[in-house]
């Protein structure tokens, strides 16, 4: 049975957990580097990218996360997720793990004033994707090996590259198990 | 494109989960909240303890502070309305903070009505000591709830007291049927549907934080495993002898809480923690966590 393990150190993990519960996969929260040999893919859930990368830091995460996701792994992360997976972001400087070949803007739609709910149609889905955006970022720049599989506003909120899956919005939050799904055919 | 949606207010609200939101009173505190791994700040003129210290009326801080706060950092800003303060609320959305407090710990501006938070594209998060309370605040569109401590005490003793009398009187509710239901609707003063959707689901429609009297890091671990979703810290940082030490270890212990060889390594050599207040010492009207109704 194929194993699927969320990354447990902040955010809206248990919602990752539920949907991946209801496509039938075994699920395990991921807290320590030991962990990453265990499972067969992985999810990085929305929360605070700051909170999350420091504490990965602080825990000795970044390094076995990047190994991991660089050999191969399956990976999939939202918002916060998305961030974290990324080369490099506009403004500041936080720890990131750097697999994916993308330039993040943070809060790129604006404060949570401005965050949004949106039908979206994600390249591969046959009907439009209900998608929730909080304080959410977008790519800003895309490296040439990155497939852009959604658009707001002509800003790249869905992307893949290779064996990583990135969305800047969370459909942990909208109980539409599809792009979890897309994650599980990549395993 | 919907903006304002019960889902994205509330959905905010998931994404804090497993942090700690710090009370700040500065951008430099700000700066050090973030770095030691807070989720959000909360923008106050002061902490409780010194409104606890000085008296007189306490009330939403400064605009040019919360600008000055919300261009130091990248995690979200909160800030606090005085209960039932429509127009403070409406300056703090215009401010575009990313939730508003309406909070007990600020003088109440109304002592009969809190403000209708559906009317607002800005979320907010609401105090609560009982389901009954909390489901109120819910019916008025607070899209958070935090159990109510004592703030400014460094005391955990009354969050402890409301987080489990909020979880008592949920498991309560799932043995019900519905005209049982329609009887505890009535007992704890709160709307029926909302009655029914916890009994149905054993845990309240939205976020639940702890809030008030958390001091130490097993003080957060501790609210943790009474099943709370994370933990606001006020004083507790800044009033500690070594705020940057006490704030990444209270995050660190708030994400490890059920593994006490994190929360012991966290929490050596921290220094003094912020000066503690009995409750019992405590008059009716020193406390701060009766006001809201």
């Amino acid at each position: 049975m194929t194993r699927v393990g969320v990354l447990a150190l902040q955010g809206d993990f248990r919602e990752h957990l539920n949907i991946l519960d209801s496509l039938g996969v075994s699920t395990v929260t991921v807290k320590k580097p030991e962990q990453l040999g265990e499972v067969d893919a992985l999810v990085i859930p929305g929360g605070e990218s700051t909170t999350i990368g420091k504490m990965a830091t602080r825990f000795g995460l970044i390094e076995p996360l990047r190994e991991s996701i660089e050999s191969g792994q399956p990976t999939f992360g939202t918002c916060a997720g998305m961030i974290l997976l990324a080369g490099a972001v506009t403004e500041g400087d936080q720890p990131l793990i750097g697999a994916l070949d993308v330039l993040v803007r943070r809060n790129a739609f604006g404060r949570q004033n401005e965050s949004f709910e949106a039908d979206l149609d994600v390249e591969g889905l046959d009907e439009t994707f209900h998608a929730v955006f909080i304080r959410a970022p977008w790519v800003e720049k895309a490296g040439s090996d990155v497939e852009v599989l959604a658009n707001v506003a002509d800003h790249p909120v869905m992307v893949r590259q290779g064996n990583i899956l990135a969305s800047s919005f969370h459909p942990e939050l909208t109980g539409d198990n599809r792009i979890h799904h897309m994650l599980l055919e990549m395993v | 494109m919907q903006t304002g949606t019960d889902r994205v207010k509330r959905g905010l609200a998931e994404m804090l989960k497993g942090g700690v939101i710090m009370d700040v009173v500065t951008a430099d505190e700000a700066r050090i909240a973030e770095e030691a791994g807070a989720v959000a700040v909360m923008a106050l003129e002061r902490v409780p303890a010194d409104i606890r210290k000085h008296g007189g009326v306490a009330r939403m801080a400064d605009p040019t502070k919360i600008e000055e706060i919300q261009a130091s950092v990248t995690i979200p800003v909160m800030a606090k309305c005085r209960i039932g303060h429509v127009a403070e609320a409406a300056v703090l959305q215009a401010l575009g903070v990313d939730y508003i407090d309406e909070s007990e710990v600020l003088t109440p501006a109304d002592e009969e009505h809190h403000v209708d938070k559906w009317a607002f594209t800005t979320p907010f998060v609401c105090g609560a000591r009982n389901l009954g309370e909390a489901l109120r605040r819910i019916g008025e569109g607070a899209a958070m709830v935090r159990t109510k401590g004592e703030a400014g005490t460094g005391n955990v003793v009354e969050a402890v007291r409301h987080i489990r009398t909020v979880t008592n009187q949920m498991r309560a509710l799932t043995t019900m049927d519905d005209e049982q239901l329609m009887s505890a609707a009535r007992d704890h003063g709160a709307p029926f549907d909302l009655i029914r959707e916890v009994a149905s689901t054993g845990k309240l429609p939205v976020v639940n934080f702890a809030a008030g009297g958390i001091a130490t890091p097993a003080d957060a671990a501790l609210m943790m495993s009474l099943g709370v979703e994370g933990v606001f810290v006020g004083s507790g940082i800044f009033k500690s002898s070594s705020p940057e030490a006490y704030a990444r270890a209270i995050v660190e212990a708030t994400t490890f809480w059920n593994e006490p060889e994190v929360v012991a390594k966290v929490s050596r050599g921290l220094g003094e923690a912020m000066p503690g207040i009995a409750l019992e010492t405590l008059g009716d009207t020193e406390r701060l966590a009766g006001r809201g109704w």
